[in-house]
């Protein structure tokens, strides 16, 4: 029996005909962690009690009790989602141990709903990279190459799923960190629309920008894990109230008709590498052979993009990790105690040790740009900027229905060869930034694999809302053999 | 030397507004609770958690600033401050910066040195924030430990901001006076200084005329003013000290920047507070993390409806329409809107105006103040009382047998002026019966007549004593009335 690449929904359905039971199927991941998790390194910790929680589901489903179209499902949970009596560390020393008061919303639908959380997954310190290499408990590695990145910040969300450790997994996008680890490894991952799904309990990094998402090997259970999650939560005031459509029933529309939009600034962009670039035209006939029409688009201020991005967000991280003093709780060292402040000392201390090189180095770069006499020039014009691009996304929208796209400009590479370039890093963020900058719905969807096979993605991007849009569009594409979800074999011991 | 120079203040007041619950989650706002337990993952910033706005604290603000006279912002936003401090669990402290939902606005108040004199103080702004919460430093026994209570993080605060309009201590007390009341009339705050409920910081400086030339000396802020007496005797000091300073040292403003005093009550003087070098950047920007306000006509029109009756409005009424003098109406409507409604309904029950304020202010205050008491609590009704006012009025008792009725309700709530003359044993008299007491008392005591006569008048008095023993209803004033008309009338 192989869950792995199941669907997710599928394998609920079997654990609800009690063909299987919640157990067997969680104890069937246990198992696959326990052998792949050594290799791979996708958890911060195994959650607690997952068994006994299991349990618990099949008892609920045996008394006849009507759950989720999900219910009995192994997941994962990025740590960066607050899940009460366990720790939540966001990768971060700060935080190593932290065990948060409470739930975090979407986590606490998913958990009514009926999954059971088997781990929390590394990341990036504070959702900060793209390679998971900058996490304080060390790096995540990509179940098709191990020496490679699984890309970040949720890398132990798409490794978690690429090397068979469960069936679905909650990440977090802020400007690619959902999108770019899942086409790193070869699975689907969804940013919803900026405010679809609560962010209350998301352990913040640019607050205008994070977006929880879901990662699966199937796009259908994307969709089912969506409609657990969106919704209005009157303890987020940025959430939207707009009604949740049934994403799983609007999977299967026909593609006739559909106008999808190139972008020609990212196809014909001098970074992207032609595997890539034919993974992306690949797409685009098979768009074409369902019925969609292609329209190449322009967008003028795609170079613009990393830039604004590298403002907004650490402008907001800066003053979203000011909490950290190592006062109330977290990282705490004293400091020089015969310092003339040995307060000042002590937080100085705790925050020079308790964070990261990269989580200091964008805590100053937003710190100096919303300092008094630079504001103007960097965060006020990024955010004139940000606006900019969202109307080149207006713009779009206007003539086409989707925008097709690569996720990343190349595939996953090697662990450390970025991490001394910054800039470099930042870089691989140009294809995945713009979506969160216009608070837009966005799907990486696998497509192949490189000669070297290594997993390459396209990314298809809708306008607000539209989150229905692109999960049919990747489901027609699933459908039409675009990818055939597949998982890494942990290398021979 | 001496050299003239007029003081400037300008006062900066944080107003605890009183919702139920904080301004970004659903704690209770109650003071006086155990440390630490009216908290929750919001308002203690854990990782996560966010902020949701309070619509009351808004429907409050806008009450204010209408009766304040400011511009009501159509829309208005949230701004982080950004500081480090323990008591500050996020780091930043959600303010408003740049769009406060209060613009400019102005406060009038009697002159204290011209009572007759209204001053106008203009207000640039006042805007909404969050409380920090609460350091305690416990220093004792050698120990250095300090303890947090958040209880108060989150509270919602209005700032409301002066410009520098006062120039004088008494001024700047009597602005504060006068900004009290009317927040306490329109109900948005307690306005309780010992609980925190109302905070004043002054900026001072003095323009010293010098030879033609206006020299102004730097601007200090003074903290720590815990009381209105203590912004008073503060303002007294510093300004005293910095023209000391300036003659000591000829600074001038720019010369220094802008320093932070503490006052110390104890010793009455205004200390320099330690200061930081990085002068304070608080890397202001919007909060991602909530939306803008929009404020509604029917926002506006709900808080005008709220507004009632202000203090100076009364006042004006008082004097216009009931001929009180300015200072009688300023100590009735200073007790409050209950003690005005008491007088109001007083009047409307017949008695006179001026009779009903001396009633009120020379005993239902007294009481009140003995026994600690609010009006509301006070148990004779002002129909009662002024049934009372009404029975002397007529020359059914005289004011010191309405006096002992008025203590006799006290003891005996609920009772009216007939059952309590019964109870007490007065009894109406005749004024015919009284003159002829006075004509025998006056026969027994020639002596008395006699002093009267060489312009003695006190004498008569003696014979008040008398006239209350033979006759207990005796109205001493009509005694006293009526015997000098029978020696007058001999002379």
């Amino acid at each position: 029996m192989n869950l792995c690449t199941l669907s997710a929904l599928e394998l609920a359905t079997r654990i609800q005909a009690r063909e299987l039971s919640s157990v067997e199927a969680t104890q069937y991941f246990l198992s696959r962690i326990a052998e792949t998790e050594q290799h791979i390194h996708a958890f911060t910790h195994l959650a607690e009690g997952a068994l006994d929680r299991a349990e618990q589901i099949d008892s609920r489903l045996k008394s006849g009790e009507q759950l989720s179209p999900l219910a009995g499902v192994p997941i994962a949970i990025k740590d960066v989602l607050c899940t009460i009596g366990d720790r939540t560390t966001c990768g971060s020393r700060m935080l190593s141990e932290y065990r948060p008061p409470y739930m975090a919303t979407a986590v606490q639908k998913l958990v009514d709903a009926g999954l059971v959380i088997v781990g929390k997954t590394n990341m990036d310190e504070f959702a900060m990279g793209g390679s998971t290499e900058s996490s304080y408990l060390g790096p995540t590695r990509n179940p098709w190459d191990v020496q490679r990145t699984p890309g970040g910040s949720s890398g132990g969300a798409a490794a978690s799923l690429a090397a068979g450790m469960c069936s679905l997994s909650i990440g977090s996008d802020t400007g690619g960190s959902v999108r770019q680890p899942a086409a790193f490894c070869g699975v689907c991952g969804l940013k919803p629309t900026y405010g679809r799904i609560s962010r209350y309990g998301l352990v913040a990094f640019a607050s205008s920008l994070d977006q929880v998402g879901p990662l699966a090997h199937h796009v259908q259970d994307l969709a089912a894990c969506m409609a657990i999650m969106a919704g209005h939560d009157n303890r987020d005031s940025t959430s939207l109230a707009a009604e949740v459509p049934d994403y799983l029933a609007e999977l299967g529309r026909p593609l006739k008709g559909l106008k999808v939009g190139i972008i020609r600034e990212q196809v014909e962009h001098a970074a992207l590498e032609a595997e890539v670039r034919d993974a992306v035209s690949h797409t685009q006939r098979m768009l074409e052979e369902l019925g969609a029409s292609i329209l190449e688009i322009d967008f003028p201020h795609q170079e613009y993009a990393v830039p604004t991005y590298y403002l907004v967000a650490p402008c907001e991280a800066s003053s979203n990790l000011s909490r950290y003093d190592g006062v109330h709780y977290g990282y705490r060292e004293l400091g020089d105690a015969s310092a003339e402040s040995p307060l000042d000392a002590m937080i100085s201390r705790s925050r020079s040790r308790g964070f990261g090189p990269e989580v200091k180095r964008r805590i100053m770069l937003g710190t100096f740009a919303l300092s008094a006499g630079y504001y103007d020039a960097y965060y006020k014009k990024a955010l004139q900027v940000r606006r900019l691009i969202t109307q080149d996304y207006h713009r779009a929208f206007q003539d086409v229905d989707l925008l097709l796209g690569p996720v990343t400009p190349t595939p996953a590479y090697p662990l450390g060869e970025k991490l001394d370039d910054p800039v470099q890093m930042y870089l691989g963020d140009l294809f995945t930034v713009g979506a969160n900058l216009a608070g837009l719905p966005a799907i990486s969807v696998p497509a192949g694999f490189t000669s070297e096979g290594l997993p390459v993605a396209v990314q298809l991007q809708a306008p607000a809302l539209e989150e229905s849009r692109l999960l049919n569009a990747a489901f027609q594409l699933q459908q039409a053999g675009l990818f055939t979800p597949q998982v890494a074999e942990p290398p021979a011991t | 030397m001496e050299v003239p120079y007029k003081i400037v203040i300008g006062l900066e007041v944080h107003v605890q507004l009183s919702t139920r619950t904080k301004l970004f989650c659903g704690c209770s706002t109650e003071f006086g609770a155990a440390p630490n337990t009216q908290v929750c993952p919001v308002c203690l910033g854990q990782p996560g958690a966010l902020p949701v706005m309070n619509r009351s604290a808004i429907d409050l603000a806008i009450r204010t600033g209408l009766a304040l006279n400011c511009e009501i912002a159509s829309v208005t936003k949230w701004d982080r401050k950004n500081y480090f401090y323990p008591d500050l669990p996020k780091g930043y402290q959600i303010s408003q910066f740049d769009q406060p939902i209060c613009g400019p606005g102005y406060l009038e108040f009697s002159d204290p040195d011209q009572p007759e004199q209204m001053l106008r103080v203009r207000l640039i702004r006042a805007h909404l924030e969050e409380d920090a919460g609460k350091s305690m430093h416990d220093e004792a026994a050698g120990k250095s430990a300090s303890r947090i209570d958040l209880n108060r993080t989150g509270t919602p605060l209005l700032e409301i901001v002066s410009e520098p309009d006062l120039h004088s201590p008494q001024a700047a007390k009597a602005y504060l006076t006068e900004l009290r009341l009317l927040l306490t009339y329109l109900g948005v705050s307690d306005c309780n200084m010992q609980e925190g409920s109302l905070r004043a910081d002054a900026n001072i400086n003095l323009h010293i005329d010098r030879d033609g030339e206006t020299l102004a000396t730097p601007i200090v802020e003074v903290k720590n003013l815990n009381s209105f007496r203590a912004v008073e005797r503060a303002l007294i000091y510093e300004s005293q000290r910095q023209y000391d300073e300036w003659q000591r040292t000829g600074a001038v403003l720019g010369d220094a920047p802008k320093r932070t005093f503490g006052w110390d009550d104890q010793r009455g003087v205004t200390i320099p507070q330690r200061e930081k070098e990085e002068s304070s950047d608080y890397r202001y920007f919007p909060d991602p993390d909530l939306v803008p306000v929009h404020i509604t006509s029917e926002q506006l029109e709900y808080a005008r409806s709220q507004l009632g009756e202000s203090p100076s409005a009364i006042r004006q009424r008082l004097v216009n329409e009931h001929a009180l003098k300015p200072y009688d109406a300023d100590v009735i409507v200073s007790q409050g809107r209950g003690v005005v409604d008491y007088f109001d309904r007083m009047i409307q029950a017949g008695a006179n105006a001026k009779r009903s304020s001396s009633w009120i202010q020379q005993e239902v205050l007294r009481v009140m103040n003995e026994s600690n008491q609010g009006i509301e609590d006070f148990c004779i009704t002002a129909e009662q009382l002024s049934e009372l006012v009404l029975a002397v009025d007529a020359g059914d008792l005289d004011t010191t047998r309405a006096k002992d009725v008025f203590q006799y309700w006290l003891q005996h709530p609920g009772s009216n002026v007939q059952s309590a003359k019964q109870a007490l044993g007065i009894k109406d008299v005749d004024q015919s019966e009284i003159e002829a007491l006075c004509r025998e008392l006056l026969a027994e005591n020639p002596k008395i007549v006699a002093q009267y006569k060489e312009g003695n008048t006190k004498a008569l008095g003696a014979l008040i004593g008398a006239a209350k023993k033979k006759n207990a209803n005796a109205d001493p004033r009509l005694v006293r009335e009526l015997s000098q008309k029978i020696i007058e009338a001999e002379l």
